[in-house]
């Protein structure tokens, strides 16, 4: 066996590259490109008086020192610690349970749950920025029958809003990568348990969290990014609520907003370079620590 | 491995190769603009020879402008598109002269936009091609706007935005509320309204950049002076501090409602007297007949509240104007199309439509000032609105920046409207980031 | 790692592997009533607001906010007034925006499927020069933000002239790491190794192999890929945004947004209650598209997440 491998793989050196070329061509177009031009872009400062002109790491050295960067990173790291868990935990239990055969009805639970992932997170923001009115909306309605003043869009709230709008967006999605993992788990290992007598929960402590280790590893690391990169949904409820949803309240919309509205394209280039570095270190610890524990 | 960095290395190496040959974005020539060796000749050849051209505008009423203007000149095709509204828009302009492509040759721009266009001489001087005639065509607030206190003219008014005190008839006199001729009678108004109906308020404040600068105007304040590249911004001026103590009340005893402006809400707050009333420009009448259809009969429209009393002040609140860029091949054809929309036919259609006129012309025309606007049940609201418009405040400039601080407006001074922050306080904070902003960008700001 | 060595393939040689259901041998077939009202709770949470769009497209404008949230309006059913004028306000601009919609998907996501087809293959079935750094470049793109590549990105795009045409929309949707990690995945548990050998030895060039043999085994997947992309690429927000000027080329979601805030302007009407109509049809394609090819994701998914 290890012959045929040792000869395939020196015949094979280039003819891999016709399958990824394609790909690789426009990968290179659409993000490396870009990624070098925002590196240089980040090196440089135009000024309304003045022109550009090469700053080094000014830029840089600016970000470090940036409020309203650090305290947008700030928000964020908040909000993936509070979101993420809560998501992917209702995602696991809701997973656990469909996998336990003990639903009625699993296939529309399965369905139904999933659906909201197949909605635009625009329609999704719009939807949910008219159930929170409180003046006419679905919250309003609540808030007169229950004689409470629950105001979703107000500086205390706005944040777990936005994070209930991701939750309902994404909890079907994982719950689906948790379930398709436990599906494969093989019939032998439950035989065995029952066998040895096992009950359910040990059943699902012992086989089922262990088999799905990887796929909570993945969902923990696409979640992340997601939340570092939070943008939508806070920019399409920003015309709601303009006092609490500053301009930098994610580094994304930070980002967005020096670009278009200050025209500071060197800045924006610096901070989401600075934000995808982070990123990047964060997943890739994620990622370790998820793959150690095999 | 070395393959890959090979070709990463090499596409990097293109793309900078790219990014130089295009140029700095501000390698700002001062190449002659139109100011010098243009002139209405140029404008009457370009039209007799014809072409095509690009405007981008949100404005409904410029669509009959541009068929009836290709009507008249069969040459000359134009292109109408709605790049967004405003913000969008300005963002738009400034990334299509950035990249260099797909500058439009006409673009509506807002009054308090235009310096920041201006500044960065991304719009022409259209006053050779005969536009610096036209003073006394356009009532002196948008005049001035578009001239920016200087000898060029950076576009042309199409319309313009005096305020008024729009307010519910029905709501106010079922609470026995007189309509209030100073501001201070407004906070008192304000406070007995609220008072004999928690569920109504006397407006909706959520905290508006317009709004403030509007108000800070009508009190006389000037808190933002430029001279070349000195910008100043005092927010704490007379007229600012009045604004703010007297507004302030508002926000503390809970006297203004906090819906969102040009929300779902918002409308039906104004149809069904959750909102009773609105200082806000002349061009609203369209927007409350469309969007809060309910309350057709039930509004009138009275003189803005004063802050001196006895006073006639008054303000600009919004308006638009058009201009041309300077990167546009087509300018002197354009200019034409300009002066098509803002001076002759096409701006008789559009005020027909509802737009209200920037031009001292139409203003003072008997029809006009006749004109019975039932959603205000027959009240001739023209009148009020024009003689708002003689009486704004004069002086009155932009910062050469202001796009980008109205759009941190909310950012430092909203939070008066969210915390215990004062609306002094809120101010300064605006105009401390707004002059950083500005150092940042190379002025001097004092 | 043991569940990679079951589904390598090793055993069985020309038989596509099945994904392997699990029996229900356990004795706990009684259903449960209270972990079914549990979940219940769940997933009345995730129709509620879908709930709430199909009602609320049956009011009008005014009726929007003058009835309860999650109850028709007494007395006025305007849903097909709303779809009559959904597609019919401002000329019928909305049937353009499903069009151009309807051409970014299929393209978009068709070609971001073959090409991660084809790159997913490439990956598991070849060893070659730079094979690590592709897949550590590529996963560690995902990272970046989008904001870090939209400007520069507008920037070239307009620079080679194609910013506000249909191909500033669909390029950069060609690229799918997500598309890429699946097919990698399923192409090493779903394709033999042994059939490759089986087919080189016989002659067959890499492409014929592929399209014969290996396309075929990769069913599954690339619906599953297919189905993803397409959700991706029907949903695009945040670069259409930045590339398109001219209304008449935005997909659903920028018009969408448009509409809504329509009202903000001088003499525009506000629209909400096409906005809420417009939300309905949009989401409606993909819905059925989900519903329709369940079988297909369903089992690609759980091929795909074997491994890791």
């Amino acid at each position: 066996m290890t012959d045929t491998l040792v000869v395939s793989t020196r015949r094979r050196s280039w003819a891999g590259w016709k399958f990824v070329g394609p790909f690789m061509a426009i990968f290179a177009l659409v993000f490396l490109a870009p990624i070098g031009y925002s590196i240089y872009l980040s090196l440089y400062k135009t000024r309304l008086i003045g022109g550009t002109s090469f700053v080094g790491l000014d830029n840089y050295k600016q970000a470090m020192t940036d409020a309203n960067f650090w305290s947008a990173f700030g928000r964020v790291s908040l909000f993936l610690v509070v979101q993420v868990p809560i998501m992917l935990f209702i995602a696991l239990l809701v997973a656990l349970a469909i996998d336990s055969g003990r639903l009625y009805g699993k296939a529309f639970f399965r369905v139904a749950i999933f659906l909201p992932y197949a909605v635009p997170a625009v329609v999704a923001t719009l939807m949910w920025g008219f159930m929170y009115g409180t003046q006419f909306g679905l919250v309003s309605n609540i808030n007169d029958a229950f004689s409470l003043s629950i105001n979703p869009l107000g500086a205390d709230l706005v944040l777990a809003s936005i994070g209930n709008i991701v939750t309902w967006e994404f909890v079907g999605y994982n719950m689906l990568i948790f379930y398709s993992a436990l599906r494969v788990v093989p019939a032998s290992l439950y035989e065995s348990a029952e066998i040895d007598g096992a009950g359910a929960l040990r059943i699902i402590t012992a086989i089922k969290l262990p088999a799905i280790r990887g796929a909570l590893a993945i969902a923990t690391i696409f979640s992340i990014i997601g939340s570092f990169q939070l943008f939508n949904e806070p920019s399409i409820l920003r015309p709601l609520a303009k006092n609490t949803i500053t301009t930098d309240f994610t580094p994304n919309l930070y980002a967005y907003s020096l670009s278009f509205a200050g025209q500071q394209y060197n800045y924006a280039a610096t901070v989401a370079i600075v934000m995808g570095i982070i990123t990047m270190v964060i997943a890739y610890v994620v990622q370790l620590r998820g793959t150690k524990e095999r | 491995m070395t393959r890959f960095i090979k070709v990463a290395a090499a596409a990097t190496a293109a793309m900078l190769a790219l990014a130089a040959c295009g140029g700095s974005d501000d390698g700002k020539s001062d190449t002659g603009t139109s100011g010098g060796g243009v002139s209405a000749a140029d404008v009457d050849a370009a039209l007799a020879k014809g072409g095509s051209l690009t405007v981008w505008a949100w404005d409904n009423t410029l669509k009959n402008v541009v068929a009836n203007f290709q009507t008249k000149f069969p040459n000359v095709k134009v292109e109408l598109v709605n790049a967004g509204t405003g913000d969008k828009q300005y963002t738009a302009v400034q990334n299509a002269i950035a990249a260099g492509s797909g500058v439009p040759d006409v673009a509506q721009i807002e009054y308090y936009a235009l310096p920041q266009f201006a500044l960065a001489k991304s719009i022409a001087d259209i006053g050779g091609y005969g536009a610096s005639g036209l003073k006394s065509t356009f009532t002196p607030g948008p005049w001035n706007a578009v001239t920016l206190g200087s000898n060029a003219v950076y576009g042309l008014p199409i319309d313009s935005g005096p305020m008024a005190l729009f307010y519910n008839k029905e709501v106010f006199d079922k609470h026995k509320i007189a309509v209030p001729a100073t501001w201070a009678e407004y906070v008192e108004a304000a406070r007995a309204l609220h008072k004999a109906d928690p569920k109504v308020y006397i407006t909706g404040d959520t905290g508006d950049a317009g709004f403030t600068t509007s108000m800070i105007w009508q009190a006389g304040g000037k808190p933002f002076q430029t001279e070349g590249t000195n910008v100043t911004i005092n927010l704490a001026d007379a007229g600012s501090a009045k604004f703010a103590s007297t507004w302030q009340p508002m926000i503390t005893e809970k006297l203004v409602a906090s819906i969102p402006p040009w929300s779902d809400e918002w409308f039906k707050a104004l149809a069904d007297g959750t909102i009773a009333s609105l200082p806000t420009g002349a061009w609203m009448p369209g927007n409350l007949e469309t969007g809060s259809a309910a309350a057709s009969g039930k509004w009138r429209v009275a003189p803005m509240p004063q802050w001196e009393a006895g006073g006639k002040a008054s303000a600009e609140n919004g308006g638009s104007s058009l201009a041309v860029p300077e990167k546009s091949a087509n300018k002197a054809l354009a200019y034409a199309f300009l002066k098509y929309a803002a001076v002759d036919e096409g701006k008789d259609s559009r005020i027909k439509e509802g737009a209200f006129p920037a031009t001292t012309a139409d203003i003072a025309k008997p029809e006009f000032l006749n004109t019975e606007f039932k959603y205000f049940g027959g009240q001739k609201a023209n009148e009020v609105f024009a003689q708002s418009a003689q009486n704004v405040v004069p002086g009155w400039s932009y910062l050469p920046f202001q796009v980008y601080a109205n759009s941190i407006f909310n950012d430092t001074a909203g939070k008066a409207y969210v915390s215990s922050t004062t609306l002094a306080d809120g101010l300064k904070a605006w105009q401390d980031q707004s002059a950083k902003y500005g150092t940042e960008q190379g002025f001097t700001v004092k | 790692m043991s569940t990679t060595v079951q589904s390598s393939g090793r055993t069985g040689a020309t038989a596509p592997p099945r994904i392997k259901r699990r029996k229900p041998y356990r004795r706990d077939q009684r259903r449960s009533a209270t972990l079914t009202l549990l979940t219940g709770l769940v997933a009345i949470y995730s129709l509620i607001p879908l709930i709430w769009l199909l009602i609320n497209a049956t009011k009008t404008q005014e009726g929007l906010l003058s009835s309860f949230g999650l109850w028709f309006d007494d007395g006025k059913f305007a849903f097909f007034t709303n779809l009559r004028d959904t597609f019919t306000y401002g000329d019928g601009v909305f049937v353009r925006w499903l069009g151009n919609t309807v051409l970014y998907v299929v393209v978009g996501a068709g070609g971001a499927t073959l090409l991660s087809t084809l790159a997913g293959y490439g990956l598991a079935k070849f060893n070659f020069v730079g094979k690590r750094a592709v897949f550590a470049t590529v996963i560690g793109a995902v990272a970046v933000p989008g904001t870090a590549l939209a400007v520069p990105t507008f920037l070239m795009f307009s620079k080679m002239g194609l910013t506000n045409t249909p191909w500033s929309v669909i390029i950069p949707s060609l690229v799918s790491p997500f598309g890429l990690y699946l097919m990698w995945t399923f192409s090493t548990q779903a394709i033999p190794d042994e059939m490759l050998e089986a087919a080189r030895m016989d002659g067959a060039g890499e492409f014929r192999t592929f399209f014969r043999i290996s396309v075929p085994l990769l069913g599954p997947g690339i619906v599953t890929a297919l189905l993803f992309n397409l959700v991706v690429t029907w949903n695009n927000y945040f670069l259409p945004l930045i590339m398109l000027k001219d209304p008449d080329w935005y997909p659903l979601t920028i018009g969408l947004n448009a509409w809504n805030e329509q009202a903000q302007t001088a003499g525009s009407e506000p629209v909400f209650n096409l906005v809420i109509t417009g939300s309905l049809l949009t989401i409606l394609p993909l819905l059925a598209a989900f519903l329709l090819l369940q079988r297909y994701w369903q089992s690609g998914l759980a091929a795909g997440s074997v491994k890791e």
